[in-house]
């Protein structure tokens, strides 16, 4: 097998987030001589972890200019780091951070680079790579000739690596001078704790549709009382909150409708997929534009009036033909 | 200060969501089946960019806006007389595949030699616009190495807003992990914006906007240069349908409170 780098950036106290140690699994399974390049503004928690799993070498760049997710910079300590280890496979997580700079890395090295891999495997003795095509609706396996090669793999595709960390790894340094940058990164906007609704990490998605904005069987519609509803139940279960295009759009629009509602809660073909082990659907048609976001949800199930909807069409495992508002109020007693 | 704007938006074609879809094998690789035959539609992350290009450039008196999409020539010329009507902008027309199994880095590269190619642009105002995926390839790495062979270093990622400033600098907001937005500020263009959906509604057909824009989008695309996107070191070794169909239990009589009862045992499973 090549010669593989991982790539990964630490978190402010220098450990690795799981999506690194995910990406450090894939690393191992592929098997071949590892190398781990870290960035950030410490490496040294990170380092004796990846020691400890069997990295031969170690690079990292630190330093205060690295230690801010941008392009400029990330860029720069990433393209230093894999010219130093001139390893053929270069893998990181998709992160946020990662994907904003690891293409125009690729371009640098003069190398390529394939994203949103969900698999990674050796195949006829090269690797090879899975993802999806056209929104999660065909998947494909692919390898390349052309190195470096870098993958950029989705979270949730592998387990992440734990094991005894023992000792102090050596590190390397990375010797890379930050480039000017017009660009500071001022802050992070997050919602309040009370207020979130997006939550990676849930076990169950739960997902609005925009029959919750419709008239009701008594000709009036209640969106207030949806509000509550829907807020009490991402409560109650922990819930990660997702939202068909409809819904979502008619926020966008300006119309009186879910105020935490936003395009950041969109799954489907113009939105999201997240990966969450069970998934509840909820006042929402199944069409499938919407679907393909619900690729990698495991176990489906969704409550709706129309016992034709697309969900009924092998889409879902349960449907429950019924007045969500009736069975999300249940579902609140009982959660609560 | 004068903030005018070149804003130069990377988009191509796609089918329509609504189309079903099926891999066939041609002799260039993996294709769609009936691929010239599906109803297209300007790709909606590229659309998200376009409408925020356009409202950028109202708002930046002197701005402009052009369009640069690399499709079948023929494809392009349907699309366009839809998106012609939503904002005024140029054409620039590639004609060549855009079918989601060419590369990213080839794709780019035809389009950065297509923006080098267009007159007067002037590089030190310029902002290059894309979506941060698309419904085709979703590589979500065109735009960055664009924006690399074009010697942009500034550049940010699933972006949700923009906000110029009487200096000139303009604020960022990129979607991270967890629903938060990174906040940034750049000084000054050029930069390169991969456009999530950002806040703004689809703007409504005006057929006078239209009608300015066929006025160059037609000998746009009667000039469009053959470009191809092929990299001959890439193969694909399969390309399925995912197999989806699941048995669906279908429960019409169960009253609510027994529905919540088998939903919040199923969920604490």
């Amino acid at each position: 097998m090549e010669s593989i780098l991982l790539l990964a950036h630490t978190e402010a106290d220098g450990a690795l987030a799981k999506p690194a140690l995910e990406a450090l699994t894939a690393a191992l399974e592929l098997g071949g001589e590892l190398t781990v390049g870290l960035v950030g503004g410490s490496v040294e928690p990170a380092a004796n972890l990846v020691a400890a799993a069997g990295a031969r070498r170690i690079l990292a760049v630190t330093g205060e200019p690295f230690t801010q997710p941008r392009y400029a910079t990330d860029a720069a300590a990433a393209e230093a780091i894999a010219r130093a280890a001139g390893a053929a496979i270069v893998l990181a997580p998709a992160t946020a951070r990662w994907a904003r700079a690891l293409p125009g890395v690729a371009y640098r090295l003069g190398g390529r680079i394939d994203t949103h891999a969900t698999g990674l495997a050796e195949r006829d003795g090269v690797p090879a790579v899975n993802r999806w095509f056209y929104r999660q609706r065909m998947e494909a396996v692919l390898t390349r000739t052309a190195r470096p090669w870098l993958v950029l793999l989705d979270a949730g595709c592998f387990a992440p690596w734990s094991g005894a960390v023992s000792g102090a790894a050596q590190v390397e340094f990375v010797a890379v001078e930050a480039p000017q940058s017009r660009t500071n990164v001022t802050g992070v906007q997050a919602p309040k704790a009370d207020e979130q609704t997006i939550r990676p990490d849930a076990k169950l998605l739960f997902v609005a549709g925009a029959g919750w904005t419709k008239k009701q069987p008594d000709g009036a519609v209640h969106v207030e009382e949806a509000q509550q509803l829907i807020l009490g139940m991402l409560r109650g279960a922990q819930a990660s909150l997702g939202g068909s295009k409809s819904l979502v759009d008619l926020s966008g629009e300006g119309q009186a409708v879910l105020p935490f509602m936003t395009h950041l809660n969109q799954v489907g073909q113009t939105g999201s997929t997240p990966r969450h082990p069970k998934g509840l659907s909820t006042c929402c048609h199944g069409e499938e534009p919407h679907v393909v976001g619900w690729r990698f949800v495991t176990e489906r199930r969704a409550v709706n009036l129309d016992p034709n909807c697309g969900w009924s069409r092998g889409k879902a495992d349960v449907v429950y033909v019924a007045d969500a508002f009736a069975v999300v109020r249940e579902l609140n007693r009982l959660l609560g | 200060m004068n903030t005018s704007l070149q804003i130069v938006v990377c988009g191509s074609i796609v089918p329509d969501p609504l189309q079903t879809l099926e891999p066939v094998t041609s002799s260039g690789g993996p294709a769609l089946k009936n691929e010239m035959m599906l109803p297209a539609v300007l790709d909606p992350w590229a659309a998200h960019a376009l409408y925020e290009a356009a409202h950028l450039a109202l708002a930046q008196p002197g701005s402009k806006v052009w369009l640069v999409s690399m499709g079948p020539k023929a494809k392009l010329q349907q699309v366009m007389m839809t998106v012609a009507q939503k904002v005024p902008f140029e054409l620039v027309a590639l004609d060549g595949s855009a079918s989601g199994f060419t590369d990213s880095f080839a794709t780019a590269a035809a389009l950065a030699g297509a923006i080098e190619a267009i007159p007067g642009l002037d590089k030190s105002r310029l902002l290059l616009f894309g979506g941060w995926e698309s419904a085709s390839r979703g590589a979500g790495s065109t735009i960055q190495m664009t924006a690399e062979r074009l010697g942009i270093t500034e550049q940010f990622q699933g972006v949700d807003r923009i906000a110029v400033r009487e200096d000139g600098s303009f604020e960022v907001l990129e979607r991270i992990e967890g629903g938060r937005h990174q906040v940034s500020v750049c000084t000054a263009p050029p930069a390169a914006l991969g456009w999530a959906t950002g806040f703004l509604p689809e703007p409504r057909n005006n057929p006078q906007v239209g009608m300015a824009n066929m006025k160059t989008v037609m000998p746009a695309l009667q000039r469009a240069k053959a470009a191809t996107a092929a990299d001959a070191g890439l193969r694909f070794v399969s390309v399925s349908l995912p197999k989806q169909q699941r048995e669906t239990r279908i429960e019409k009589n169960m009253a609510p409170e027994e529905i919540a009862r088998e939903i919040v045992a199923w969920i604490r499973e």
